[in-house]
């Protein structure tokens, strides 16, 4: 069900459907980018998810009135919209799927009844999507993990899973941009920092890209910077 | 212009109006608890507004001045002291070189704003000196530290424009019942017509799980017929309510996305209430509808536009 709805005196939310699939997240994506463009320096902040984008704006550039109209106009040219490859980012993220970073890959391959190199090459053959970003900053939430990999959170989650670890969960896969306690099964690490707020670009992911994984071997990810040191 | 810091005390942290514009990378805005508060101690001495000002949360906090300075003191009373003499809040005031500026423990009210001439210098992260900890940004020198001993707290002028003097009006009394505004949305119809008058009469106690992200309340539980939801932006103030139907109400430092059922939001110049209160304090919800919570806003703004 799509509608939208004013939150609190200076915040929408806007919702494109009820389930998570590919071409709602092309209409949040979309709807994204002409909420950007028409509302310009009087929104304050975007928030896209997996179905809805909230949309914060200055109270004192524009009413509630006239920011209602401009988001209604954003939304209804985004119905319609379906999956669209062509304005899509890909972004191809080295990942090193080794038995020193992979913390969980022993245990994931055991209960998904696979051997460890059948669920690497499971797990990088996937196109994922990014559905939301959130959690901690540049926390993102990918989708979706092939039906042969999914798999439950750890019971007791870790109280440091290191920065640049690759996790998986039900039918998401995200990425740990920074050291934190998290509950994901660690399936390999990336050596690239995922945020870097001294960039222009500030993170290396948005909400909307798609995401490929390409295995690494140890060297690789060791010239380019990664680290292996433990727990 | 400066002071040095002797003692953080429980928890000191610079604030300025927050880190807008990154949420969509999971960075949160920060920003005052208590925006009223903070407003006024920068409009007391003239500052543009949201200028860089010490958030002072209970109390305990000593500097020591190391030249003459203006200051202005707004929010909670922490039993301040200025070389041991008393120094109640919502005033400018004036130090010499080796006064010393002292927080005791919470009068009335949990948060203090501390503001300086043009506000404190600081090295913005994200256009922000806001300081969020655990996303390890803002603060003096940009790496979301709280205040530590030895700290020097700059202000960016040397001296104050014109004195200034709080319209009696606008000096809140913390220890007052509240009963914040809340305006409906998001998953609001997940809960019954008797769930939400459950909701908007039962008074709720703050407990002592209160800090910048959330604070919990506890009273009569209210059910929702949803357990989770698609993970979605959470606006600042949502209510929100987990399965032991006890409401959260999420403040400045609170997660961008969220999966828990929500009722709606409070409206922000409630939040700042709700910020000045301590765990034991009683707090009740009332229905406001988002053009009450508009206009309110708008003639709070009013105030500081210059």
């Amino acid at each position: 069900m799509t509608r939208m709805q004013p939150v609190n005196e200076s915040t929408w939310i806007i919702y494109l459907g009820d389930e998570i699939s590919e071409a709602v997240a092309a209409q949040v994506a979309q709807l994204t980018r002409n909420i950007r463009a028409s509302l310009g320096n009087c929104l304050t902040d975007i928030i896209p998810s997996y179905t809805s984008v909230l949309v914060s704006f200055d109270l004192q550039q524009a009413d509630r009135f006239a920011v209602e109209a401009l988001l209604r106009t954003a939304f209804e040219q985004v119905q319609g919209v379906s999956e669209d490859l062509s304005d899509t980012e890909e972004v191809v993220l080295p990942v090193y799927y080794g038995p020193e970073v992979a913390l969980d890959l022993e245990y994931i391959a055991r209960e998904c009844q696979l051997s460890t190199e059948e669920v690497i090459r499971l797990h990088s053959e996937q196109i994922y999507r990014v559905y939301a970003i959130g959690f901690s900053p540049g926390f993102a939430y990918l989708g979706n993990t092939p039906e042969s990999l999914r798999i439950a959170r750890k019971s007791t989650p870790r109280l440091k899973v290191p920065a640049g670890s690759l996790g998986i969960a039900d039918n998401q896969t995200a990425i740990y941009p920074s050291q934190t306690p998290g509950g994901w099964q660690i399936i390999g690490r990336t050596p690239l920092d995922m945020i870097d707020w001294d960039s222009e670009t500030l993170t290396r992911v948005n909400v909307g890209d798609r995401v490929r994984f390409d295995p690494i071997d140890r060297e690789t990810f060791i010239d380019m910077g990664g680290r292996l040191d433990e727990l | 212009m400066s002071f040095k810091v002797i003692d953080p005390g429980m928890i000191a942290l610079v604030q300025d109006g927050g880190r807008a514009g990154y949420q969509h990378l999971g960075v949160t805005t920060g920003g005052p608890m208590d925006e009223h508060a903070f407003d006024w101690a920068n409009w007391l001495l003239g500052n543009p507004r949201g200028s860089a000002a010490l958030e002072i949360t209970y109390g305990m906090l000593v500097l020591e001045a190391l030249s003459d300075m203006t200051f202005a003191l707004a929010g909670a009373d922490l039993g301040a002291t200025l070389n041991g003499k008393p120094l109640l809040p919502w005033q400018q005031y004036q130090v010499q070189a080796g006064d010393r500026l002292k927080f005791g423990t919470p009068e009335n009210g949990l948060r203090a704003y501390l503001a300086f001439p043009g506000g404190i210098q600081t090295v913005a992260r994200l256009g922000s000196a806001a300081t969020v900890t655990r996303e390890k940004l803002g603060g003096l020198d940009g790496s979301g530290k709280p205040l530590q001993r030895g700290d020097r707290l700059l202000s960016m002028e040397s001296a104050v424009a014109e004195q200034r003097a709080m319209p009696d009006w606008a000096i809140p009394d913390y220890s007052e019942p509240l009963k914040m505004g809340l305006i409906l949305g998001y998953q609001y119809e997940c809960f019954s017509i008797t769930q939400r008058m459950k909701f908007f009469t039962a008074p709720y106690t703050v407990t002592s799980n209160i800090d910048r992200m959330g604070y919990r309340l506890q009273g009569e539980p209210v059910a929702s017929e949803q357990n989770g939801i698609i993970s979605e932006g959470i606006a600042l103030g949502a209510v929100q309510i987990p399965q032991d139907g006890q409401p959260i109400v999420l403040m400045r430092d609170r997660q961008t996305i969220g999966g828990y059922p929500k009722i709606g939001c409070v409206f922000s110049l409630d939040l700042a209430k709700l910020a000045q209160r301590k765990p034991g304090d009683i707090v009740e919800f009332r229905l406001m509808d988002v053009a009450e919570a508009e206009n309110r806003r708008m003639l709070y703004d009013r105030q500081f536009n210059h």
